[in-house]
């Protein structure tokens, strides 16, 4: 089972309008044939919206969609043939299992024999052989899963859509379903859109992550680019827990931009925008080194809370200035320790 | 556990504290059964239903076996098959009642679909087509006899196009099936549609994705999701349009092809003061419903009834 591959789906200033508002402000986005692109963004950010367009099931308000240079965004969801898997799964409630997957395939008026083998197929891949003369109230949610995302890939799609397919399930099972759909996306080599809120799914399936905000694209990149190098606060805040603190630029030579916190305390960091006076420091719990001797970029804090995590702590500590800090350490700490944190110039990323 | 209960908690229960565990057991497991007080709520609508329902019925049941002439107790159900006059009345109401209650129900799906999105104007249209359930079958009739009747509107323009004579739309079968109609139709109109909206739209999404043109998606998945619904839906509309009276006699013609069920017992029971075989046209009546209803009921029984995954 390996899908129709094409060489480039282009999204070229796809715009979608509700009445007066915009969910969807002009996407561009080249998705390869064979890549696993996550779009992420929080709700209301046009992530769906975008899946929607590219399914068929909302018509464009503006821009367009090509496939190999052959445009698409005209044709209904039927014509296209992309498989979608739905945030509800929306298994057909009145089929068996086997009868959902071979939906689509007998849509096409598949011969039974052709049709049989390929839904046997189907049901070995998402080991649902026990299951598959059942209907989907028999099931439960992650076995739903299951037949959802094969009754979208048994008719090898050029293209498969999931729709935050796995928000529905509980974090055991989704953890599991994830590296399936890894497995799978690995074994099948599908083209696959991808549209989650949670940071932590998007960067361990994709290979390329669009982040959204209010309809508008705010960095594409692999997922350790869009993690280490965010290009604007937004995504920086987005991709896991920074730091933010308030700071004043005193001067610039280059990438390098030299800050001072409220009550005087200098940081060196690295600019990834366009500064002005006011800015904002963005710092990884993790990247701060508890140090015992005064340097650059130390900072001097008082523990306040200590939160055990196994392998290391998570602190909140206190800045002589009254700001919090979130630190992870391996050294161990206790509430009214007075410590100094050193953090590398690279990892102080300075935003606008 | 144990060693922190009290000693007294220990001691085994005295006679009178075994008795209460025993009733507060009696109560709970009742409760587990869905027993409990509030079921005293449902005592006010069942005597209602007795009062109301079962005792008439049973006594017209055992009058229609007690016929005026004496004779067999059969005597009036005889009667009434052996004239033709009254065995008539099962066929016309049939007539009537199973094509307007078809015609409503088939003619919601279509109106029903439209409707379910939302859109400008959603409201006032879901009024218009609701309205006619208010007006009251009395309206109706005036209104249709002055619209359809032979110097009303439509027979005005009717003749204006070249016709040479008016068509004859009161007073006969069509006067009454277009009442049918108009009362009938807002009725099967907003079951459907409470049907339909129940229906979650993303199976047709998802069908749609998977390559089911909208007729295929029609076909396999929402037809077979509201069918149940629809034939619950035609069995009211039915019982309502098989038990036609004021149209009947208002556009109808209640002496002849429109001499449905409900005039037959009617005219019987006050009119010739033969209650027992009033009461027996009207157990026929009953009867004739129950096997139309269970006809559809059991070819409901044979399709899927489970969820639809909808708001519904």
């Amino acid at each position: 089972m390996t899908g129709q591959r094409f060489a480039e789906l282009h999204l070229d200033h796809v715009q979608r309008a509700f009445g007066d508002t915009v969910a969807l402000k002009g996407m561009d986005l080249t998705i390869k044939g064979g890549e696993f692109v996550a779009l992420l963004g929080p709700s209301g950010c046009g992530k769906s919206t975008a899946l929607n367009c590219l399914a068929g099931l909302l018509p464009l308000t503006g821009g367009r969609i090509t496939l190999d240079g052959k445009r698409i965004d005209d044709q209904p969801p039927e014509k296209r043939g992309f498989g979608m898997v739905f945030q509800n799964y929306a298994l057909f409630p009145h089929m068996s299992v086997r009868r959902n997957i071979g939906f689509g395939l007998s849509m096409r008026k598949t011969p039974k024999a052709e049709l049989n083998r390929r839904v046997d197929e189907a049901v070995r891949l998402v080991q649902l052989e026990e299951h598959q003369h059942k209907f989907p109230a028999q099931l439960s949610g992650g076995q739903q899963q299951r037949v959802a995302i094969a009754r979208a890939i048994v008719l090898e799609p050029p293209l498969v859509l999931m729709d935050e397919p796995l928000s529905n399930l509980d974090a055991a099972l989704r953890l599991e379903m994830r590296t399936e759909i890894r497995r799978l996306h690995q074994s099948l080599g599908l083209t696959t859109v991808y549209v989650t809120h949670d940071q932590e799914e998007a960067l361990a399936l994709a290979d390329r992550l669009v982040v959204l905000r209010l309809g508008e694209v705010q960095q594409v990149g692999s997922p350790e680019e869009v993690y280490a190098h965010p290009v604007n606060r937004y995504v920086a805040g987005f991709m896991g827990y920074r730091n933010m603190i308030p700071v004043t630029v005193t001067s610039q030579e280059g990438e390098n931009t030299t800050v001072h916190t409220e009550g005087g305390i200098k940081l060196v960091g690295v600019k990834r925008e366009e500064l002005s006076d006011k800015a904002v420091a963005a710092i990884r719990p993790e990247d701060f080194t508890v140090v015992t001797e005064a340097g650059d970029n130390t900072l001097d804090a008082t523990v306040e809370i200590v939160e055990y995590h196994g392998r290391e702590q998570a602190v909140e500590a206190r800045l002589k200035n009254g700001e919090r800090l979130h630190v992870r350490t391996n050294s161990r700490l206790a509430p009214g320790d007075a410590i100094k944190l050193k953090v590398p110039v690279e990892r102080v990323l300075v935003f606008a | 556990m144990t060693a922190l209960l009290s000693p007294r908690d220990r001691e085994s229960p005295s006679p009178r504290d075994r008795k209460s565990l025993e009733r507060a057991s009696l109560k709970h497991r009742l409760a587990e059964k869905g027993v409990d007080r509030v079921l005293w709520l449902l005592v006010p609508g069942a005597v209602f239903v007795v009062l109301l329902f079962v005792y008439p019925f049973l006594y017209g049941l055992q009058l229609s076996f007690q016929p005026k002439g004496g004779g067999s107790p059969f005597q009036n159900y005889i009667t009434f098959f052996s004239d033709s006059y009254l065995a008539e009345t099962v066929w016309i109401t049939l007539r009537l009642g199973l094509p307007a209650a078809l015609f409503n129900v088939l003619a919601s799906i279509p109106i029903a679909f439209r409707m379910r999105g939302r859109f400008r104007g959603k409201r006032a249209l879901t009024t218009l087509l609701v309205v006619p359930i208010t007006l009251g079958t009395v309206l109706t009739a005036e209104g249709l006899l002055a619209f359809f009747g032979p110097t009303g509107w439509f027979n005005r323009i009717w003749m204006a196009l070249g016709a040479d004579e008016p068509a004859k739309l009161t007073h006969n079968y069509w006067g009454v099936l277009f009442s049918l109609i108009i009362t009938g139709f807002p009725f099967a109109f907003l079951l459907t549609l409470s049907y339909l909206s129940g229906i979650d739209p993303t199976l047709e999404q998802a069908a749609a994705t998977l390559g089911a043109s909208k007729r295929q998606r029609f076909r396999t998945i929402t037809m077979p999701l509201l069918a149940p619904g629809l034939a619950v839906t035609f069995c009211l509309s039915f019982v309502l349009a098989f038990s036609v009276f004021p149209s009947a006699v208002m556009v109808g013609n209640p002496a002849g092809e429109t001499h449905v069920m409900s005039i037959a017992a009617y005219e019987t029971a006050l009119r010739d003061n033969d209650f027992a075989m009033g009461s027996a046209i009207a157990m026929l009546m009953a009867l004739v419903m129950l096997i139309v209803i269970g006809v559809v009921l059991i070819w409901r029984a044979t399709l899927y009834r489970g969820a639809t995954g909808g708001k519904g």
